[in-house]
């Protein structure tokens, strides 16, 4: 928003300008540990928020900074998951390891598909991420020898964090954990999209063909930033399969891509936030009607969409933004 | 021998059935550049005006399927004036995002009224059974669907080259903006098309009862195979969708057949081959 604000003189102090933190984020990041102290029986809930709000800002990444629609980013959180399981399933449980190492593989992916990814735009790649994401689904489902097929997998053993903290049926560590993975990646994308090559990826959102013309690679551009929200994804992915102990072939379906893009598109794209705040309303929701059948669970879903597009095109944190631009032009 | 040519016919007819439920698909989204992934959910309707009308009102199978036409044509312009229109310069994100939350819906919606489970259909006696020839056996349903998706491709086909409206169509296909400036009607002819491609969705759905069964997520589960179709064929293009509709349809089937472990990756794999070779599609100019 600093960027409607009067345009500072300098590239230096514009980049400073948005780098600085709002006090409204301090608030919002404070706000995370009131669980620990007044909701301590949803802390497994909060820790399952901590992740999709990871996941949903790897999508934002992409989505709404280099403006790549995918339908099958659970591929690499799937990927994350199921590397994370299967490595602790094999004797080695020790969780930050496992996170480098889940985020690596998912990384490999990534950077592998992104060549195929920053080649096309349009439905084409729509349709390719949607392809890519079905193809990784089929294979853990046919490789069930290694994957458990339809079944999940069997046999993961985590060890304890730091072998002290062990993953107590109240979630104390699982939401420790995942806040503290959420908050330091949450910084580390902070700073990368107010860099210049965040802002590079904002002009490719924009227009792709005159970027390379300004002097900003657009391919290379993207098959960075698709690997790194693949990485992303992965260490969510990871996560999920630390602090549940379960991965099953959900963690890479449609349905789990799709979910994200709802929690993405109902927060607001591009604005680092929309994924956090998208998340938190999503899965509390589905929390608090986790007793409707999930058929009709879908029926909401579906109209929250429809509703969103129609009135709220840039979802929550948009629509709140416009507010306050209208509150400021008629004082 | 005999195993083989079954298995390439019951493809073959697979394909045409897959071709009925895509077209309209491919013709709208080459038309207005609109993604409508709520297509899916026509077919649905369709296939459930006739399961409606078979076992609540008894009428006879045939009967149902120009009902099914009709109600999913209809239903389909109701969407297209109000939700769709306004979204025709939006981004692909914003359509993809409008159609899929409509499909969550119509998927939610006939799960409470009709129930998650599988709608029963009794197809007439004289559609059932099957020849044997040379060792292969032709189910006598698959004929019919042949010979049905055949007479209609012949029908689209000759229309669209033929008929005053088929060339109004083409020319808003290949450049709408000429069109427009030539005085036709873009946004009627878009109607027009939508209607009739929504009703071969619903007929489409309404045959495929018989062959893949039908419950709740239709809507869902052939909306990935219908996009594949239309992006493998290339937008815009009839004879594009014909072609992938039988690829798909065949390597589907023979998957199945021979390499059963694999499951729906052969066709998931052909689409990423081709897209990659050719990122229009097989026919597509674009």
């Amino acid at each position: 928003m600093a960027a409607t604000s009067g345009a500072p003189a300098r590239p230096h102090e514009f980049l400073g300008a948005q780098v600085r933190w709002h006090p409204l984020e301090i608030v919002f990041w404070l706000a995370t540990l009131l669980p620990f102290v007044f909701f301590p029986s949803y802390l497994s809930l909060a820790s399952q928020i901590a992740i999709a709000a990871l996941f949903a800002l790897s999508l934002d990444l992409i989505l709404g900074y280099a403006g790549i629609v995918s339908l099958g980013h659970a591929a690499f959180f799937g990927m994350g998951a199921y590397t994370a399981g299967l490595v602790s399933k094999w004797g080695w449980g020790e969780p930050l390891s496992l996170l480098v190492i889940s985020a690596c593989a998912a990384g490999l992916v990534g950077y592998a598909t992104s060549f195929v990814i920053a080649k096309f735009r349009h439905l084409t790649l729509i349709m390719l991420t949607l392809g890519i994401g079905l193809l990784l689904y089929e294979a853990a489902n046919s490789a069930s020898w290694l994957t458990g097929g339809a079944d999940g997998l069997q046999g993961i053993a985590m060890w304890p964090l730091f072998n002290t903290f062990d993953y107590d049926l109240w979630g104390y560590t699982a939401y420790t954990y995942s806040l503290i993975v959420l908050f330091v990646i949450f910084v580390a994308t902070r700073r990368l999209i107010h860099s210049p090559f965040g802002l590079s990826l904002r002009g490719i959102r924009e227009n792709s063909v005159r970027m390379p013309a300004i002097g900003a690679p657009s391919e290379s551009h993207i098959r960075t930033v698709y690997t790194m929200s693949a990485v992303m994804a992965g260490i969510a992915g990871a996560l999920i399969a630390q602090t549940t102990s379960t991965v099953s072939l959900e963690a890479l379906s449609f349905d789990r891509s799709a979910d994200v893009l709802v929690m993405l598109i109902l927060g607001g794209t591009g604005r680092l936030y929309g994924g956090l705040v998208g998340s938190i309303i999503y899965m509390v929701a589905r929390d608090q009607f986790s007793g409707v059948n999930p058929q009709y669970w879908l029926f909401w879903i579906g109209l929250l969409l429809v509703l969103v597009v129609m009135f709220l095109p840039n979802g929550i944190l948009g629509g709140l933004a416009r507010l306050k631009l209208f509150a400021r032009s008629k004082p | 021998m005999g195993p083989f040519v079954a298995v390439m016919f019951d493809g073959f007819a697979y394909g045409m059935l897959l071709f009925l439920i895509s077209v309209g698909l491919s013709v709208t989204l080459g038309m207005m550049n609109f993604v409508n992934l709520a297509h899916g959910a026509f077919a649905m309707l369709g296939a459930y005006v006739t399961v409606t009308l078979m076992n609540s009102y008894g009428w006879t199978f045939l009967a149902t399927l120009p009902f099914a036409f009709i109600v999913a044509g209809f239903a389909s312009v109701a969407f297209e004036q109000t939700l769709f229109k306004p979204l025709y310069r939006a981004s692909e994100l914003d359509q993809v995002l409008l159609t899929i939350g409509l499909v969550f819906m119509a998927v939610a919606a006939v799960a409470y009224v009709f129930g998650t489970e599988s709608q029963p259909i009794h197809i007439p006696d004289y559609l059932r059974g099957f020849f044997t020839i040379g060792g292969a056996n032709f189910a006598v349903y698959r004929i019919f669907l042949v010979v049905v998706a055949l007479a209609i491709s012949v029908l689209l086909i000759a229309g669209l080259e033929y008929t005053r409206l088929g060339a109004q169509i083409r020319a808003a296909v290949d450049n709408q903006r000429m069109a427009r400036g030539l005085g036709i009607n873009v946004d009627r002819i878009f109607a027009y098309t939508f209607a009739l491609g929504s009703g071969l969705a619903g007929l489409g759905g309404a045959l495929a009862i018989e062959v893949v069964g039908l419950d709740h997520s239709f809507a869902l589960v052939y909306l990935i195979v219908m996009l594949i179709i239309v992006s493998v064929g290339g937008l815009g293009s009839i004879s594009g969708s014909f072609v992938a509709a039988i690829v798909i349809g065949i390597s589907d089937t023979a998957g199945k057949y021979y390499f059963p472990y694999l499951g729906a990756f052969l066709i998931y794999l052909v689409m990423i081959a081709v897209l990659m070779w050719r990122p229009a599609g097989l026919f597509g100019r674009r």
